[in-house]
């Protein structure tokens, strides 16, 4: 539009919009006959337009700035929509509508991660609607090490050179002091550890690694309570992935993607995961239990 | 409602959490408060009605609520009492873009008080409608548009000031390493100097 016409149509001066509709312009949402009058209208005062056209700048900073979240797997946060959904499962009687939910999360999370490994749909749905607190730890722990263990760039959030904050952090966020079991006797060293949502609150996950670069993690946060507990036995020999009462003692489950030991004292319970034979597992894991 | 409708939100959840937090772990954190009410609150939730909109509005609820606690969840979250600062500054300035710009931004960003930097983020990267945000932040338009305006100012005036060597700002003038550190200061309450 030439803006020979100092006076357009109506005659009016061409008066500096109001701030509201300089916003919208900042936003590009005139219409388009509006934001050339605005902008017409800006022209009388440089000083203004360049503050408006420097701030349409900055918005489109803004919009750039952590575009790369975007394109991150979320992996953290979709888990904890799993044990959230997970969560209202068990604790809603008329599970249908949320087990539904559980499984529709499960299957989310499934396509995403397990996509080449993932077995058939109907193993995670099974999953999702395990009730038993014991199962469902351990198939979290399982779940949360074939999300993590695979990650080259940011396998922790917190790695073996800050050991002691590593501990401190994370015990308090679990409410309890932790130990960090020393596994170089195994040939696994530290590789560090990060904080994960669980279905009765914060979990933690360290994981090791062996000079092959095998990965091995250790789950661990508090379990919801449960009428069937027992008090911790001896590790012996792992349970079926079937037994009636998994929060027991030791168990060996392959429910999820990796093979995982698990364990319970108290009301805290212990998943160890690698993908190792069984005795291999238990072996490590019998290794951290003595340390715990 | 389902599950695959909340997950599609989850990575602008993440982004926006980032820029209000500058932190990578506070905004999962605030990503994970928001699932969690979401998840409590589903039933109070229309369907029909904008999900993502309702999202935010949890969103916002929780980013408040961490404001009002005495100390930030970077400061709470076991850095320990003697650096917390030092980390925000760590945090903010270790990104991965790494671009001097954005962590330049991401830092005059952390200035603007709060309600500002929220609505500045929700119109400018969310592209949520004014009323939306007002609804959202349960404020008036007016209101909204006046901390949008306000924000989007004093967000220039900072990604103005080094440039500018501050000639009208202070007598005398701070060393710069001083400013440096003064501009993380909103986002994790400082030791008195």
């Amino acid at each position: 539009m030439p803006d020979t016409t100092p006076h357009p149509t109506q005659g009016k001066p061409p008066t500096l919009p109001p701030d509201d509709v300089l916003q919208a312009l900042i936003d590009q949402r005139l219409p388009h006959a509006q934001a050339q009058a605005a902008w017409q209208a800006l022209a009388q005062e440089p000083a203004r337009a360049a503050a408006v056209r420097a701030q349409q700048a900055d918005r489109l900073a803004l919009q750039a700035l952590h575009a790369d979240v975007l394109e991150e797997v979320p992996s953290t946060v979709l888990q904890a929509t799993l044990a959230r959904a997970a969560r209202r499962q068990q604790s809603w009687h008329s599970a249908g509508r949320w087990a539904g939910m559980a499984a529709a999360v499960l299957l989310t999370f499934a396509a995403g991660w397990w996509g080449r490994g993932l077995q058939q749909a109907g193993d995670s749905h099974e999953l999702a609607l395990d009730r038993q607190p014991g199962r469902q730890f351990s198939a979290q722990a399982s779940v949360a090490h074939a999300v993590y263990a695979p990650e080259q760039k940011h396998p922790v959030e917190v790695d073996a050179s800050q050991q002691q904050h590593l501990v401190q952090w994370l015990s308090k966020r679990l409410g309890r002091p932790l130990k960090l079991p020393d596994l170089q006797a195994k040939g696994y060293a530290l590789v560090g550890g990060r904080l994960l949502p669980g279905d009765t609150g914060a979990r933690a996950q360290f994981m090791y690694q062996d000079a092959q670069g095998q990965r091995l993690t250790l789950y661990l946060g508090a379990l919801p309570p449960s009428p069937v507990q027992t008090p911790a036995q001896t590790p012996g020999t792992g349970q079926p992935a079937s037994a009636p009462a998994p929060l027991a003692a030791f168990s060996f489950s392959q429910e999820g993607p990796v093979p995982s030991f698990y364990w319970v004292e108290g009301d805290f319970g212990y998943a160890l995961q690698a993908e190792l034979p069984r005795q291999a597992l238990l072996d490590l894991a019998l290794a951290v239990y003595k340390q715990l | 409602m389902n599950a695959t409708a909340l997950s599609e939100h989850i990575p602008r959840l993440r982004r926006y959490a980032r820029s209000l937090t500058g932190d990578r772990w506070a905004a999962d954190d605030l990503v994970q408060d928001t699932l969690e009410r979401a998840c409590s609150k589903w039933r109070l939730w229309l369907p029909g009605t904008d999900l993502r909109a309702w999202l935010f509005t949890l969103m916002h609820n929780v980013f408040i609520n961490q404001l009002r606690r005495p100390s930030l969840h970077i400061v709470a979250d076991g850095t320990g009492p003697d650096h917390p600062l030092d980390t925000a500054l760590d945090r903010v300035a270790a990104p991965d873009s790494g671009h001097e710009q954005a962590m330049d931004l991401q830092r005059c960003l952390l200035r603007l008080p709060p309600e500002q930097r929220e609505t500045l983020l929700l119109i400018s990267l969310e592209d949520l409608s004014y009323e939306q945000v007002a609804h959202i932040t349960g404020v008036p338009v007016g209101t909204v548009m006046s901390r949008l305006s306000r924000g989007r100012a004093r967000l220039r005036e900072l990604l103005e000031a080094p440039a500018q060597a501050q000639p009208h700002a202070l007598a005398s003038a701070p060393p710069p390493a001083q400013d440096s550190v003064d501009k993380v200061r909103p986002l994790a309450q400082r030791r008195p100097h």
